[in-house]
């Protein structure tokens, strides 16, 4: 039975590749090459987790301890400028601590809330958009409606609501417990988009032969569900995830900026933002310009990067 | 007789990131006007393709990059693109595979036809509505007045293709290249569907160029029929030759390997194997891993097509100075 | 003989699957519309003996793929059963005992790039079925490698080799995914196995493979198919007996030779007539008339009778039941009052 085919068919290596050599060598990463932006975009984003990461190391001072603070150094512009010194290269605040360090550690915390707001959101919207979109019926309706209810609020508002009744409930509240209000004030309104999506591709691998198959077996709905159909709705939630990073991260500015969010003594990015905001006119700028700089950056590499994981993954483009 | 359609040497390659693939290799055929040129084949062959570049629609990045395409002795592959828009439809109308996507739903079917009509003949808007009514009719479709103004949507599938006939016929075009037009459709009214073709383009003196894969279908259309395989043509010859007595080991397993209306076989015979990817193809006869009649030359040279008997065959069993030579 | 050699495998009576199709509730107050029904499958009846091949036959719409779902439990059933081995399987599916029934009888899909899972390698697909029967590399002695084993053993008996354990489905052509599909099926080595248009997506080539593959192992392991088709020549080549379907109902079932020697039904002989004829024997053909109706609003009595060259004022009030002629089961009043 000369079955020539599979000789044909097979790759020229002896064993089958590995997961990293598929992915090196597939479209994915070809595009990644061929894409400055995404370059570009991919560095900056990695250059600023791992500062942030690794803040307590490689930050020339440390803000918070009150010990190495100097009043004396307090409101000293960029070093660049008149009156700045090389020690604090972007300034100092009010307190004597040094911005650039600050930025580090306060960049620390937005992306620490930003990614475990958007993990959250994940696992959320995900479970719901699954069990939605393969149960059909009524379940599929009420989630829906629940979509439907939250999309009716912006979702500011809704942050704004569990932070302010998380804070009246428990106004000595242990900071990891208002790390947990704020996430999940950034993440209740965010998991919708993720539950749409993937209730969509859902409903679309639930009538493909494959799950049909597996029925046909007798495998149950769970497992199919977990093992069938989820790696094949994984891909758009990837590129949603990117790009909510840097939206949860902005939240997050903003609800601190709004005085709802860190408490002061684990500052954010947005915290500064709001305390660099009361000095600027009295024309220490550099006390919000470089906060707000640093987020801006945070933002705009996650999302040039989703856009282009997006299109890198879009079937009918490649 | 000059040719109406004459395809020399095509060769139409996609240059891709690993390689550049050849998917159409050294093509060439005609077809007389009025007459129906069958092109059949298995996926991937490159029959599809061929009724694209002559239609001048292939998909980027594909491209003729050698050869030659000429209709009524002028140059169509090498137009500008608005040259070849006044080509296509006025001289060589299109069927394609599924009727839902080639109608516009968010026309009435007799916007589309009138439209289609006023581009390329000049008449008057009351003109073109009688001429396209008259399409309908002749395509089947009862109480035509009526349904001109109806939408794509409230066609049944068989209706919709028979739309897509006379809006191929609108124009009054002199080819007319139709890819698998019947299918996607039921049986029954594929039967329906070839022969209103069949009819429709004796009548409009149109020749056809008849892309399938379905051997029955050309059976009973074709004058001639074209076989191929991995972007080349086998064979090509009188329908009645190439089925009966196919003299290309290629198209010998493929009529073997159709299970018979009229006898019954305990085994279909298989060709073992399959066709070669567009990466991998074999150098000399791009058959020759799964030819039961293999021998040395076929794996190093090519075979142009060679006349074998009523048809012409690429293969080097039909070599006429080997075997005088032997 | 004892009688329990002799009942068939499969018998289905009188089975019946509608489903609803109505608009929307909110659609339904506003804008007054009525609820919708379509009788997908309308009582049908037949059995399959062991070791043989049934082939249903019949254009889209008529209700055969609906059949081959309802054997196999993907659908329940509306009215009517299915005995599988003298079982009830519309009660054995909801009860404990539906693995056991789902072990015996399996199915093959039509489209072969959607009936295996992109992002699973070959080895997890067609180990999938031994897993969840606990049938090999998930007992307390049994290793890895004897899932794997008995995973290479399943391919070589479809003519893939062992290397191919490690693959994805898109390194494999359309024929070659059609026999993964089949080594799944036969995993757990079933009695009885559903195919609904296994080939239809395939090359003429091709199809003569998987085709000759099947009747081998029907031939070495006693399968039993179901083998759903629009091809009349292609269920010519592997049935034994033969069922026309038209609109959810079964208009003539008879044994492969007669039916093609034979044909009495007007729409069996309208299809038969239909094919295009390859060999071009240029005999005489009725023409076609029509298309097969809305399924929403079936035509009353005989729902054939819009086409049929024979139809008379009964055919168009009164459905014909199924009635047996020679070894034939036929539903038409045109031939039960002998008119052709």
């Amino acid at each position: 039975m000369g079955f020539v085919e599979s000789e044909m068919m097979s790759t020229e290596a002896v064993a089958a590749p590995g997961a990293w050599a598929r992915f090196f060598d597939g479209d994915v990463w070809h595009s990644f090459r061929n894409s400055p932006m995404a370059m570009i975009a991919a560095t900056v984003a990695l250059a600023c987790v791992f500062c942030a990461l690794f803040a307590g190391v490689i930050a020339p001072h440390n803000p918070f301890d009150l010990a190495t603070l100097e009043l004396s150094d307090s409101m000293l512009p960029p070093a660049w400028m008149q009156g700045g010194q090389s020690k604090y290269v972007l300034g100092t605040d009010e307190q004597g601590r040094d911005v650039l360090s600050a930025l580090m550690f306060g960049a620390r915390i937005s992306l620490l809330i930003g990614g475990a707001s958007v993990v959250a959101s994940v696992l959320l919207g995900v479970s719901l958009g699954l069990l939605a979109g393969y149960a059909g019926g009524r379940i599929d309706a009420f989630i829906m409606r629940v979509c439907d209810v939250m999309l009716s609020f912006p979702s500011i508002l809704i942050a704004l609501l569990i932070a302010g009744v998380g804070r009246a409930l428990f106004p000595q509240a242990h900071d990891s417990l208002a790390f947990g209000v704020l996430i999940l004030a950034i993440a209740l309104p965010g998991w919708v988009q993720y539950a749409r999506t993937v209730r969509g591709s859902t409903m679309v691998e639930r009538n493909k032969e494959y799950v049909q198959a597996a029925r046909v077996v007798g495998v149950s709905p769970l497992r199919i569900m977990r093992k069938h159909v989820l790696p094949n709705v994984l891909g758009p939630v990837l590129v949603l995830a990117t790009t909510h990073v840097a939206t949860a991260i902005q939240t997050e500015a903003t609800l601190s900026f709004l005085g709802v969010g860190v408490s002061p003594t684990s500052p954010s990015l947005g915290t500064f933002i709001n305390e660099g905001n009361k000095q600027l006119f009295s024309g220490a700028w550099w006390l919000v310009i470089f906060p707000g700089s640093m987020l801006l950056l945070i933002a705009l590499s996650m999302n040039l990067f989703g856009d282009w994981l997006r299109d890198a993954l879009n079937p009918r483009l490649r | 007789m000059t040719p109406l359609l004459e395809v020399s040497h095509l060769r139409v390659e996609f240059p891709t990131r690993r390689a550049t693939l050849v998917a159409l290799d050294d093509v060439s055929f005609n077809i007389a006007p009025g007459e129906i040129l069958g092109v059949v084949g298995e996926s991937g062959a490159g029959k599809s393709l061929t009724g694209a570049a002559i239609i001048g629609l292939l998909d980027p990045p594909g491209r003729v990059v050698a050869g030659e395409i000429r209709f009524d002795g002028r140059r169509i592959d090498n137009l500008p693109y608005d040259e070849m828009r006044k080509v296509r439809g006025r001289q060589i109308g299109a069927i394609f595979q599924d009727p839902l996507t080639s109608l516009n739903p968010l026309y009435t079917v007799g916007r589309q036809l009138i439209e289609t009509i006023q581009a390329h003949l000049p008449v008057n808007a009351a003109q073109a509505r009688q001429r396209a009514i008259k399409l309908l009719q002749e395509t089947g479709i009862p109480a035509a007045e009526a349904r001109i103004g109806q939408y794509p949507h409230q066609f049944s599938g068989g209706m919709r293709q028979r739309v897509v006939i006379a809006l191929a016929l609108a124009a009054e075009p002199r080819l007319i290249v139709a890819d698998e037009p019947t299918t996607a459709l039921d049986v029954s009214i594929q039967a329906q569907i070839i022969s209103l073709l069949k009819r429709l383009c004796k009548e409009h003196g149109a020749a056809v160029m008849l892309v399938t894969h379905d051997m029955g279908v050309i059976a009973e259309t074709c004058d001639r029929v074209a076989v191929m395989y991995a972007g080349r043509i086998v064979e090509i010859g009188p329908v009645h030759d190439v089925i009966h007595s196919p003299a290309h080991p290629y198209t010998v397993g493929l009529m073997g390997s159709i299970p018979a209306m009229d006898e019954d076989r305990e085994r279909l015979l298989q060709i073992d194997g399959a066709m070669p990817r567009l990466n991998a193809i074999p150098s000399g006869c791009a058959f020759n891993p799964r030819c039961p009649r293999v021998f040395a030359r076929c794996r190093s040279e090519r075979p142009d097509l060679l006349p074998a008997g009523a048809t012409r065959a690429a293969c080097w069993l039909h070599d006429a100075q080997a075997k005088v030579a032997a | 003989m004892s009688s329990v050699m002799a009942r068939p495998l499969v018998e289905v009576t009188d089975l019946e699957k509608t489903f609803d199709v109505s608009a929307p509730w909110l659609n339904r107050v506003v804008e007054r519309k009525p609820r919708q029904f379509v009788h997908a499958v309308d009582g049908v009846s037949f059995s399959i003996e062991r070791g043989k091949t049934l082939a249903l036959v019949g254009e889209s719409g008529c209700g055969k793929s609906t059949v081959a779902r309802l054997l196999v439990g993907l659908y329940a059933p509306t009215r009517g059963t299915v005995r599988f081995d003298g079982v009830d399987t519309s009660k054995t599916f909801k009860s404990g005992a539906a693995q056991a029934l789902r072990r015996r009888m399996q199915m093959i899909f039509q489209d072969p790039y959607a009936s295996l899972n992109p992002r699973w390698k070959v080895a997890d697909i067609v180990g999938e079925p031994l897993r969840e029967h606990g049938l090999a590399g998930t007992g307390p002695t049994d290793s890895a490698g004897d899932l794997t084993a008995k995973v290479v053993v399943l391919l070589q008996s479809v003519g893939l080799s062992a290397a191919d354990v490690e693959k994805f489905p898109h390194q494999f052509s359309g024929g070659q995914r059609q026999r993964i599909s089949i080594a799944r099926a036969l995993a757990t080595q079933p009695d009885f196995l559903v195919c609904d248009e296994p080939t239809s997506a395939l090359d003429v080539s091709v199809q003569a493979q998987v085709l000759n593959i099947m009747k081998d192992l029907q031939r070495k392991q006693g399968l039993t198919y179901l083998f759903i088709s629009h091809n009349l020549a292609v269920v010519r080549h592997v049935s034994d007996q033969v069922g026309v379907m038209y609109l959810g109902r079964l208009v003539e079932v008879a044994d492969k030779a007669e039916l093609f020697a034979r044909p009495r039904h007007p729409y069996t002989r309208m299809l038969l007539d239909a094919i295009p004829d390859i060999h071009m024997s240029g005999r005489a053909r009725t023409p076609v008339q029509g298309e097969v109706p809305n399924p929403l609003m079936p035509p009353s009595g005989c729902s054939f009778h819009p086409r049929c060259p024979h139809a008379n004022d009964r055919c168009k009030v009164e459905r014909p039941a199924q009635l047996r002629f020679g070894g034939a089961l036929i539903a038409c009043h045109a031939v039960e009052e002998g008119r052709i």
